[in-house]
């Protein structure tokens, strides 16, 4: 195996929400997380811990809310995401994020995935259709909707939804890819289909996931990162980490005794 | 008593409310269409004809520039309102401003919203006094555009912040901006932000107290945005104080055109709403 890349480097990351008296909560505590490069690195831990949170605060989705406050860095490539004077949309295109359930925009299935090549200055016709037809192939949908681009995207299966999303991700090129749930809403045959897609992209895109099922991470991931109440217990390459936990509090989780759940 | 009991009193009283209400604007709209139509059917140069100049005495002409006048009043100021109430809109949603800034905002356009269109009336009549103007047709197109504001902004709030968080995730994760991410959700949003334009459309189409100072209540058809115009709810009010039975005839012919524009208005809102649905239904809010 060669040496792992690491492509996301989170260090010292504190996030906390504030309500309405001010009052904080520590959601996440003192995160420090390398993430490998071109690998599926999922992160587990009960509901409730920060999984979200943190897999959206590499996004930086929480600059649009008020409440919730993150100190620390976060460092794509070589890069500190949370710098000022970092475009974040420039950002946010090297980093798609795949949410739980599947939000297709209000328009057909073609505009869906030209909706980020669009935003991002590319409008010529011919272009455009390459990039739909590659993305929509890629995620396996092609086939299933070529004869339909122009009909409205939540006409579609919600399975069918959550793979066109991923491509519409797909589509703006990122580097990272991060999966918050995305089968969760499915059932089995299209999470299935999603599982083995995630398995043909981890090939070309760094993707993290969170997952609260203990069985997929097991399936799919490389690397496995679990949170629990906002700290990070245990990291470390998949077999390891399931055959041979370290912490007793992973042990406790991955043979279901978790006290208090 | 009895739960089943109380269940049908209940479902009777219900039943009852709904006949009632039902039952009144029935009679109200039928009313209107039946005499008015009675009206046109006899003479339907009516609308056609401008007014001549002893109209209101029983003398010769048609509605023709009331007609024109209100929708020369209403359309313009709708756009104006619209376009207004868009940027207030999408400025009030969470990506602009804090909340407890919009949740203040918010109330004002309540409260605007429940103001009397007669205050609005007065208020514009005040500043052309000042400006040593008379009653006009711009002054009218401004005074509806204010009316109708409050509303256009509060609905198309309302249709806004009903858009699913995802929605504006997704858009943003795509790295979108605030302002591409708020056209989207305006998309999004559509039907309700059509029907809250109509709605308020159909507020300054039927209101009188408002442009009854400020464009004017004169027998002239509308000739330029500095000249006076008058419009139907106003012309309806004349007709029906006249002495002459013909002229309060004619206020049944006016009600007609303007319950046909209000319920036209209100079948584009509904095709509108319906043509833009097919993006979001079926995804769950």
């Amino acid at each position: 195996m060669p040496k792992k890349e690491i492509e996301i480097r989170i260090r010292n990351l504190n996030i906390y929400s504030i309500n309405k008296k001010q009052k904080h909560s520590h959601i996440l505590k003192d995160i420090n997380l390398d993430i490998p490069k071109n690998r599926l690195t999922s992160i587990i831990g009960p509901s409730g811990c920060g999984k979200t949170t943190l897999l959206k605060s590499i996004n930086r989705l929480y600059d649009i809310q008020e409440n919730i406050k993150v100190e620390g860095h976060i460092f794509i490539g070589d890069e500190d995401i949370y710098n000022p004077r970092r475009q974040v949309n420039e950002l946010r295109k090297k980093v798609g994020l795949i949410a739980q359930r599947p939000y297709p925009l209000p328009a057909n299935i073609y505009d869906n995935v030209a909706f980020g090549p669009r935003l991002h200055g590319r409008r010529k016709k011919s272009e455009l259709d390459d990039i739909v037809e590659s993305c929509l192939k890629r995620t396996y949908l092609w086939e299933e909707v070529k004869d339909r681009l122009k009909e409205p995207a939540v006409a579609l299966s919600i399975g069918q939804q959550q793979r066109l999303c991923i491509a519409r991700a797909l589509a703006v090129e990122p580097e990272v890819i991060l999966c918050d749930e995305i089968t969760s809403a499915l059932d089995p045959i299209s999470s299935e289909k999603i599982e083995s897609l995630l398995l043909a992209l981890r090939q070309d895109y760094t993707i993290v996931l969170v997952s609260h099922v203990l069985r997929q991470a097991r399936r799919l991931s490389d690397h496995v990162v679990f949170l629990y109440f906002g700290e990070v217990v245990e990291t470390g390459n998949a077999k390891e980490f399931f055959e041979f936990p370290r912490d007793q509090r992973t042990k406790n989780y991955i043979s279901g005794i978790m006290p208090g759940l | 008593m009895n739960k089943y009991i109380k269940e049908s009193i209940f479902r009777v009283l219900m039943i009852i409310s709904v006949f009632i209400v039902v039952a009144f604007l029935v009679i109200i709209i039928g009313v209107n269409i039946v005499k008015g139509g009675i009206v046109l059917i006899n003479e339907p140069a009516v609308i056609f004809t401008a007014p001549g100049p002893k109209y209101l005495l029983g003398g010769e002409g048609g509605i023709l520039h009331a007609i024109l006048g209100s929708i020369l009043m209403v359309i313009p100021s709708t756009c104006i309102a619209c376009a207004a109430s868009y940027l207030i809109a999408l400025f009030l949603q969470v990506d602009y401003i804090k909340n407890r800034f919009s949740n203040k905002l918010r109330v004002v356009f309540d409260v605007l919203w429940g103001i009397p269109s007669i205050i609005y009336g007065i208020f514009i009549l005040n500043i052309l006094i000042a400006a040593n103007k008379r009653g006009s047709l711009g002054a009218g197109i401004i005074t509806l555009a204010l009316l109708q504001m409050p509303v256009i902004v509060r609905y198309m709030d309302e249709a806004l912040n009903s858009v699913p968080d995802g929605i504006r995730e997704s858009a943003y994760s795509l790295g979108a901006t605030r302002l591409e991410t708020a056209f989207t959700t305006a998309k999004y949003a559509l039907p309700g932000i059509i029907a809250g334009v109509l709605i308020g459309m159909g507020r300054a189409m039927g209101d009188a107290a408002s442009v009854i100072f400020t464009s004017g209540a004169g027998n002239s058809m509308p000739k330029g945005l500095s000249k006076s115009v008058s419009s139907l709810p106003v012309l309806i009010f004349q007709q029906a104080n006249s002495y002459y039975p013909s002229v309060r005839e004619h206020a049944f012919a006016a009600s007609f055109v303007l319950i046909i524009i209000i319920i036209a208005l209100n079948a584009i809102s509904r095709i509108c709403s319906k043509h833009f649905q097919k993006y979001t239904a079926g995804s769950d809010r």
